[in-house]
């Protein structure tokens, strides 16, 4: 069958909804950011999609940027992690509740 | 002939990965099921002819963040999660949520909103235009405001990275 | 016309604002007696003296009746309405501020002598002030909204000096019934003056400002139809009855004799009450066209005088007899309305104020004296002392004792300075107050060539004239004000009698004896006097010559008061048999009251009440008119209150608006629950607020 664009997109649907149920099912801090990472793949997977089937390189040019950013907020956000794993000693998210109204 | 077979092998490895990194008890068994994704992802990059992302994918995110995940992982010790719990409210939520967002987006591709330009290209212009030269250039000009902003801002991260993981702010 | 305007209207606001502030903060202001009174009366005396200039230079030219109206700026204005601050001088207007203002000016002066050690004397002349600002508001205003402004804050004013001591719970009483009752009158005003508005703007094109120009023109008239004329002069009447004291309304008056006797002289006897006559005297081309309207308003005042007459007569209380006296005179003034004589009610406002005036000023000076032996009585044991405690007790004139006998005194209760059982004799020890009051009560009884024998006669002759002109209700009308001429000179030579002459009737009266009055109280007192005894001048009958204020205020069909045109005229003869029969009253009366209370003093009130039975008690307890409005009336709404509105208020209204803050801090108390602080639940609601936004994208 052919292999259209809309075969990628799905793909990356399907990958982004994986992301979302991490990010809204798992307790653990950890396992909620990689998600992240994972919704953040899938739409660079759709990015570079859309890049190829256009013959436009600015597609690429965000994944590139999109890729940075990823990077960047991993760090940080491991180190807030850290800090907060240094205070309580738990990454489940369901104890970290100082906000609770 | 080919090219949907790999595209089948990959995206099955890809979702695969997902579905056990979501799945996994332990962090490490996390981490590990994600770096298989990556990969899958990276190859995935590669049927599209985008040959220095898919090789960037390969050094950032796997080599890079991935390892970084892995030395928090190890440096947290952290316990494998017990079985799973009870089956309450927000989970039921959470999981018709996530359908939901599927079936929209599912929705919105199958819709084929023509936002195209134009004829899609030929997968060796494709190459040709996804070539580091072409890139680079880009980058450089077209985008170079923006290439700089992410310097100040992995510079940025850096530091707060730096500063939030130490233990004492003095 | 502006700057004179001005300066009638504001130097009495100016002192009003200048005792009241400066006297409120600084206290060691209060001690100036002189510079407050002097300041007070000044700011009377100066308007006094720029209405006298406008009044004689007063050409009658100009616009319409000769008036001229005065802009200052415009109040109100929405949709059809557009109300002005506008004055008006004219011929009635003049009439009246030099009343208020001249009249005023003595009663401020003598309140000088009157207050002089009372600890409230700053206030007093700062609501005086007040009372001549609001009052000449009244009577200037070009329209009824500023009328009735003037007509809010002379009740007001009377409010706050009826109750001006007002330590003393039965003054404060008094002060809320008589503004209570008032706003009932009040209320029937402002529904005339919805009406009046309703008609108006729905027949003419432009905006209403109830200004008396547009007002009271012929063409604006004829928009009201004959029921509708009916109903507005009969809710400006009741207004009228709130504010003059007549039958129904007039329960407030007596009770407002709590206040000191200069209030009582200024409000209650020579300008707030006369304001109903000069409303309806300014209204008069719109009354004259509700015959029936003033029919009724003949009859009530017919009504009202002789029934205050008859209670007069077997009242005590010096001020309770000048009080209904002033109601039955009241009712006289309305007698004279009703038929269509508006210029004569208006005349006897003007001598009304002067003796009315004088008789209250002279009862202030006799209860200035008897306060005086009071003191001097308790000084020397003779009665009961109480003064600073408020209550007598038998402990106390046991301390005080002294072996001189007491008589009892001839009532329940203690010495009460105002009482006429305890007075006599005051001719000897206070001859100047006897004098002026002996020329007013002469006055007042209608005794010629005294004030209030021509105006007083002037009333029933023109009642007398209206029933010739085939409307034959007005001679019984006028047989009710013959007779109550009659029991005026009775009572009002009783008063005088029993107050000044006979013999002293005070315990100790041998040693023990009052002094005339300082020359504050007594000079108001001479000049009241004098102006009771020639101010009937300015209105001859027309048997003895021009009436001067016939043609001032009516001008042969140009002035601002309107009067009916009579067919019949009655003849020479008969008018002279009127006045000669008019005369005869008031010197039979008198004389009789001489026979009765000259000679035998006391004794004749108790063989009057031996004689009269059943209707003296009927009239001593004031036809029991309280008890039924207490019963009747008042009973009912306070109970309906507490059993309706109170409940509602506490439970109903509280309760609405206590049950939307516990809903309101219920509500928040369930959403807290959202914030869980837990950061997954506020990705939760994130995803979800996503899916739904994108579902409206897709499918709305």
């Amino acid at each position: 069958m052919d292999l259209t664009l809309n075969w990628y997109l799905s793909l990356s649907a399907v990958l982004f909804t994986i992301g979302v149920l991490g990010v809204l099912l798992r307790r653990n801090a950890i396992v909620i950011f990689l998600s992240i990472e994972l919704m953040l793949n899938a739409v660079n997977l759709t990015l570079v999609a859309f890049s190829q089937a256009f013959g436009d390189v600015t597609g690429q040019i965000l994944v590139f940027f999109v890729m940075s950013v990823a990077a960047a907020e991993a760090a940080v956000g491991l180190a807030i992690i850290i800090a907060i794993f240094r205070n309580k000693v738990t990454v489940n998210v369901d104890e970290i509740n100082l906000f609770r109204g | 002939m080919l090219a949907p077979f790999l595209f089948f092998l990959f995206a099955v490895l890809a979702v695969v990965g997902a579905l056990g990194m979501l799945i996994s008890r332990s962090p490490v068994g996390s981490a590990l099921w994600m770096v298989m994704t990556l990969f899958a992802v990276a190859c995935l990059y590669l049927t599209l002819n985008a040959a220095f992302i898919g090789v960037i994918q390969v050094i950032v995110y796997a080599g890079a963040i991935m390892v970084l995940f892995l030395f928090v992982i190890m440096l947290l010790n952290l316990e494998v999660a017990p079985r799973l719990g009870r089956l309450n409210g927000g989970k039921v939520v959470a999981f018709a949520l996530g359908v939901a967002v599927l079936a929209q987006l599912l929705v919105v591709v199958a819709l084929r909103l023509d936002v195209a330009p134009g004829a899609l290209a030929t997968p060796e212009a494709a190459a040709e235009a996804a070539s580091a030269h072409n890139l680079g250039v880009a980058l450089l000009t077209e985008h170079a405001f923006a290439l700089e902003v992410i310097g100040v801002l992995l510079l940025a991260a850096t530091i707060g990275a730096v500063l939030l993981a130490k233990k004492r702010f003095v | 016309m502006e700057l004179p305007v001005l300066l009638i209207l504001l130097p009495p606001l100016i002192g009003a604002v200048l005792n009241g502030v400066v006297g409120l903060f600084a206290p060691g202001y209060r001690r100036n007696e002189w510079l407050i009174g002097g300041l007070a009366t000044a700011a009377v005396a100066l308007p006094f003296a720029v209405a006298v200039s406008l009044f004689l230079g007063f050409h009658g030219e100009g616009t319409g009746h000769g008036a001229e109206v005065v802009r200052y700026f415009t109040w109100l204005a929405a949709g059809d309405l557009s109300v002005d601050f506008a004055y008006r001088i004219d011929q009635l207007s003049l009439v009246m501020a030099l009343i208020v203002t001249g009249v005023g000016a003595l009663i401020h002066l003598y309140s000088i002598g009157y207050m002089h050690g009372d600890p409230g004397f700053w206030r007093f002349f700062a609501y005086l002030n007040l009372f001549i600002f609001a009052m000449l508001n009244l009577v200037l205003a070009e329209n009824l909204v500023v009328l009735f402004l003037g007509w809010e804050g002379v009740g007001l004013c009377s409010y706050l000096l009826i109750g001006f001591w007002y330590t003393n719970l039965k003054n404060s009483a008094a002060a809320n019934k008589a503004f209570i009752v008032n706003r009932i009158g009040d209320f029937a005003f402002l529904l005339a003056l919805f009406i009046v508005f309703a008609v108006v703007t729905d027949g003419r094109e432009g905006a209403f400002g109830f200004d008396f120009t547009t007002l009271l023109a012929s063409e604006t008239l004829a928009l009201f139809g004959a029921g509708t004329t009916l109903l507005v002069v009969l809710l400006f009447f009741v207004g009228a009855t709130g504010k003059s004291a007549q039958i129904p309304l007039f329960v407030w008056l007596p009770d407002a004799m709590a206040g000191p006797t200069p209030v009582s002289a200024l409000i209650h006897a020579a300008t707030m009450v006369t304001s109903g006559l000069y409303l309806l005297a300014r209204l008069s081309p719109m009354v004259l066209r509700a015959p029936t309207a003033m029919a009724v308003i003949a009859v009530v005042g017919a009504l009202t005088a002789v029934v205050a007459a008859t209670i007069a007569i077997t009242q005590n209380d010096i001020k309770k007899v000048l009080a209904y006296s002033t109601v039955s005179q009241l009712g006289f003034m309305f007698m004279a309305a009703g038929v269509g004589a508006f210029f004569v009610s208006i005349f006897h406002v003007m001598t009304h104020a002067f003796f009315k005036g004088c008789l209250f000023l002279g009862s202030g000076s006799v209860i200035h004296a008897m306060h005086h032996v009071e003191h001097d009585l308790e000084h020397r044991g003779l009665i009961p002392g109480h003064h600073g405690s408020g209550a007598h007790s038998p402990h106390e004139s046991e301390a005080t004792q002294h072996p001189l006998r007491h008589d009892p005194l001839p009532y329940d209760g203690p010495f009460d300075a105002q009482d006429m059982r305890t007075m006599g004799g005051l001719r000897k020890s206070m001859p100047i107050t006897a004098i002026t009051f002996l020329v007013a009560a002469l006055a007042i009884a209608g005794l010629p060539p005294l004030a209030g024998f021509f105006s007083k006669d002037e009333i029933l002759f023109k009642v007398f004239e209206f029933g010739y002109n085939d409307q034959a209700w007005a001679f019984l009308v006028w047989g009710v004000g013959i007779f109550t001429a009659l029991l005026t000179a009775i009572y009002m030579g009783r008063c005088y009698l029993l107050t000044f002459e006979g013999r002293p009737r005070w315990p100790g009266a041998l040693d023990v004896k009052p002094h005339e009055s300082p020359w504050t109280m007594t000079v108001p007192l001479v000049v009241l006097a004098f102006l009771s005894a020639v101010g009937g001048f300015l209105g001859l009958p027309a048997v003895l010559g021009e009436s001067w204020i016939h043609h001032w205020l009516v001008e042969e069909g140009a002035g601002p008061v309107a009067e009916p045109a009579h067919e019949l005229h009655v003849s020479h003869g008969m008018e002279w048999g009127l006045l000669g029969g008019g005369a005869a009253v008031a010197v039979l009366g008198l004389f009789l009251a001489w026979v009765r209370w000259g000679r035998r003093g006391l004794e004749a009130d108790a063989s009057l009440r031996r004689r009269l039975g059943f209707l003296y008690t009927l009239w001593s307890n004031k036809y029991f008119v309280d008890e039924i409005y207490d019963e009747t009336v008042v009973s009912p709404v306070v109970e309906g209150s507490r059993r309706g509105l109170a409940p509602f208020d506490q439970k109903g209204v509280d309760g609405a608006v206590n049950g939307v803050a516990r809903l309101v801090r219920g509500v928040a108390g369930r959403l807290r629950g959202l914030q869980t602080g837990v950061v997954q639940t506020y990705a939760l609601y994130l995803v979800l607020g996503v899916v739904l936004v994108i579902t409206l994208m897709l499918f709305v």
